[in-house]
């Protein structure tokens, strides 16, 4: 496949672009209504559905739902410190969505825990030969440029094997979690373990002095701040920059994107580093801001929980801070949860992979709820709400051949 | 301990987990073998493992009889597994998605409901003693699982079914060309939610070994991504049942290598060790995937070599 750089490329592609808004507002009719709220509509009728089929769980259990969603409102979302709590949860999960999200504009479906884990331990390790020699911010540096590296080539690695291979990400990345977590474990009770943690084998401490501070007058980490403003870049980077206007053609007809002479090994490879990068970043934060040295605590499954973060908000970066917030109220609260209805820790899990369940089923309503009128007019706007949403074609009949 | 003294028993620590460890790898990989040949790829089965571990040794040690607790995993792996073949069977869903959720929410669920069961003991299937049989010193621990045998057996025999019976071909066919089935007749969503049912039990089964035989406990660290490596396995072994018997011995094998190695005073990278399962799969499925098509003996149909 040779590039055939042509000018008359770039401009279709603005006018492609430019074409879809005004095309769906060609007919003012319900349709036209139900066309973009769907995308608010279905996840909240999937909650809906999943909140009912728990709470027949939870009866048949002969505990309360009315107690158990209470509890989940007043551990995730009452009050200043549930809140703080949750933000704290939020965070990772963002950043890790953000890993999930990037690639499947691509069409590929990434899982999150492994460059999560080796962006904290690469963190926590850079930082050691650091300590007492640099300034604390210095070091926040070295350890934040250790996660990114670590973390996008983790995920890159993951681009290479499917580009170079054809090596099924879902499948490699979730291998990799493995191996990475198993080295963690390695690193931590081996060579770089500190002698002075006892219960849990750990890193040595980066120091209380160097780490990431609390946004003032709360008792949250900056890192929430970052991931709001790494989520609006990654909506700047695939909606408003060339590359990710690629990336997207990659994701809805690969072979579109091959005919067009688009760099599409490249670009595959180029935006699964930034997407582990983004992975990294969440291990940086839970290791400078949270915990201050690497344990199997970074591995407590973010990277999991964020694959339904960045489903639930259809790999919208400006849509998955509101969905990870809600995810980590929900985990925030799980605790609560446990001491007050005696309910086995893992009902939250349980929760939200039921959730992500419903959430999947429901992604058939998509493009199904219409009003019933006259063929040629709900043809039209069928066809103007294609292609005013480009979403990622993760579906297995547009996978590259 | 001389160095030859020390590789025999490596060496026979290996053979003797190829034998303990591969049951799992080996069900799970039939199961994924039969969904995959018509067309639909589970990833879900790593769920469908700890859903049957949890279910057969809850049914084991309230019955009091392990065979049961095998029937009753098998058939959670079944109402899984069928789980995934309906939500598949709607249009615009995505398969490996669908089957990340069912691996966390078959998680999730076999921890919600197996709470009670981690500290009572359920009774343990019976093995077949066969370190007898050899005269060679530290073969004491060698057995054979019954599963095993009925594994290897259903190897042979889904081997035989896929290529010889009309069911076999019906669901080749399956695999094969959606289009193509559909013009002949066949009801292609009905086929596949079969298959993948199916598959389910199988995986259940591996899972009730992992709770009735070896390590023969239930707790919430029993597998340690088992079912994922045997999903993996499948395109190791190309799509045949028979080559899944001895990739599923092989990786028996490779995940005994840290124990082998504790026995014997490398305790060092212990945890390294534990890894090379997942090292390996990765390394095979490197090798054995093709960049410029699907890979020639894949069914055509299957979303993860596209």
């Amino acid at each position: 496949m040779t590039a055939t750089p042509i000018s008359s490329a770039g401009t279709s592609r603005r006018a492609s672009q430019g074409a879809g808004p005004s095309a769906a507002i060609v007919a003012p009719n319900w349709n036209g209504l139900i066309e973009p709220t769907q995308y608010i509509v279905v996840p909240l009728l999937a909650i809906a559905v999943s909140v009912v089929l728990f709470s027949i769980l939870l009866l048949v259990l002969g505990k309360s739902p009315a107690t158990f969603f209470q509890l989940l409102w007043r551990g995730g979302f009452a009050d200043g410190f549930a809140v703080q709590n949750t933000l704290e949860r939020a965070a990772p999960l963002i950043f890790a969505a953000l890993c999930v999200a990037i690639p499947a504009r691509m069409g590929m479906v990434v899982i999150a825990e492994g460059p999560l884990v080796l962006g904290g331990l690469a963190s926590a390790a850079a930082a050691l030969p650091c300590l007492h020699r640099l300034p604390p911010l210095l070091i926040l540096g070295v350890m934040a440029l250790a996660a990114v590296m670590a973390g996008g080539a983790c995920i890159g690695f993951v681009g290479v094997l499917r580009v170079r291979r054809g090596v099924n990400e879902t499948i490699s990345s979730l291998l990799l979690s493995y191996i990475v977590i198993a080295v963690l474990n390695f690193l931590v009770e081996g060579p770089l373990r500190d002698p002075g943690s006892t219960t849990k084998p750990s890193t040595q401490p980066i120091g209380a002095e160097n780490m990431i501070g609390m946004i003032p007058g709360t008792e949250v980490h900056w890192g929430i701040i970052i991931a709001f403003v790494l989520c609006a870049a990654a909506h700047l980077l695939i909606y408003r920059t060339t590359g990710g206007f690629g990336a997207r053609v990659i994701g809805g007809n690969i072979r579109a994107a091959l005919a067009q002479g688009l760099p599409v090994a490249k670009l595959t490879t180029g935006f699964c580093m930034v997407a582990g990068a983004c992975a990294g970043l969440a291990g940086f934060f839970e290791v400078a801001a949270i915990h201050g040295q690497a344990n199997s605590s970074l591995a407590v499954g973010f990277g999991f929980s964020a694959i339904l973060v960045s489903f639930m908000a259809r790999h919208d970066p400006l849509v998955i801070p509101v969905v990870a917030i809600a995810m980590g109220g929900i985990q925030a609260a799980g605790g609560l949860i446990q001491r007050h209805m005696h309910l086995p820790d893992a009902s939250v899990q349980l929760l939200q992979g039921l959730l992500f369940v419903v959430l999947l089923a429901s992604e058939t309503l998509y493009g199904r709820l219409r009003v019933r009128q006259a063929f040629s007019q709900r043809s039209s706007t069928a066809t103007g709400g294609g292609s005013s949403n480009p979403e990622p074609a993760v579906s297995p009949q547009e996978r590259r051949a | 301990m001389t160095m030859s003294q020390q590789i025999a028993t490596v060496a026979m620590a290996l053979l003797a987990g190829a034998l303990k460890v591969s049951t799992p790898f080996l069900f799970v990989s039939l199961g994924e073998c039969l969904t995959e040949k018509s067309g639909r790829v589970n990833l879900g089965l790593e769920g469908t493992l700890i859903m049957g571990a949890m279910v057969g040794y809850a049914t084991a040690y309230e019955t009091g009889n392990p065979w049961l607790g095998v029937c009753a995993a098998a058939m959670a792996g079944m109402i899984l597994g069928a789980m995934h073949g309906l939500i598949c069977a709607l249009p615009r869903v995505n398969d490996i998605a669908v089957g990340i959720a069912l691996m966390q929410f078959g998680t999730a669920f076999a921890f919600f409901l197996g709470k009670p069961y981690i500290q009572p003991e359920a009774p343990h299937l019976p093995d077949i003693p066969i370190g007898a049989w050899f005269d060679v010193g530290g073969t004491g621990e060698l057995q054979l699982s019954p599963l095993l045998v009925c594994g290897s057996v259903l190897a042979f025999g889904m081997a035989w079914g896929l290529r010889q019976t009309r069911w076999g071909l019906i669901i080749r066919t399956v695999g094969e060309s959606t289009v193509g089935a559909r013009a002949l007749g066949f009801r292609v969503d009905l086929v596949r939610l079969l298959s993948t049912a199916a598959g389910g039990a199988l995986a259940g089964i591996g899972g009730s070994f992992l709770s009735l035989a070896y390590p023969g406990i239930w707790s919430e660290a029993l597998s340690s991504g088992q079912g994922l490596i045997a999903v993996a396995l499948v395109i190791f072994a190309r799509w045949n049942p028979i080559y899944c018997l001895f990739a599923s011995l092989l990786f028996g094998a490779a995940g005994a290598l840290g124990p082998a190695l504790q026995s014997v005073g490398v305790t060092e990278a212990y945890h390294l060790f534990n890894a090379v399962p997942y090292i390996l799969t990765l390394l095979i499925m490197i090798g054995s995937s093709s960049r410029v098509a699907a890979l020639r003996a894949a069914p055509a149909e299957l979303s993860i070599t596209r």
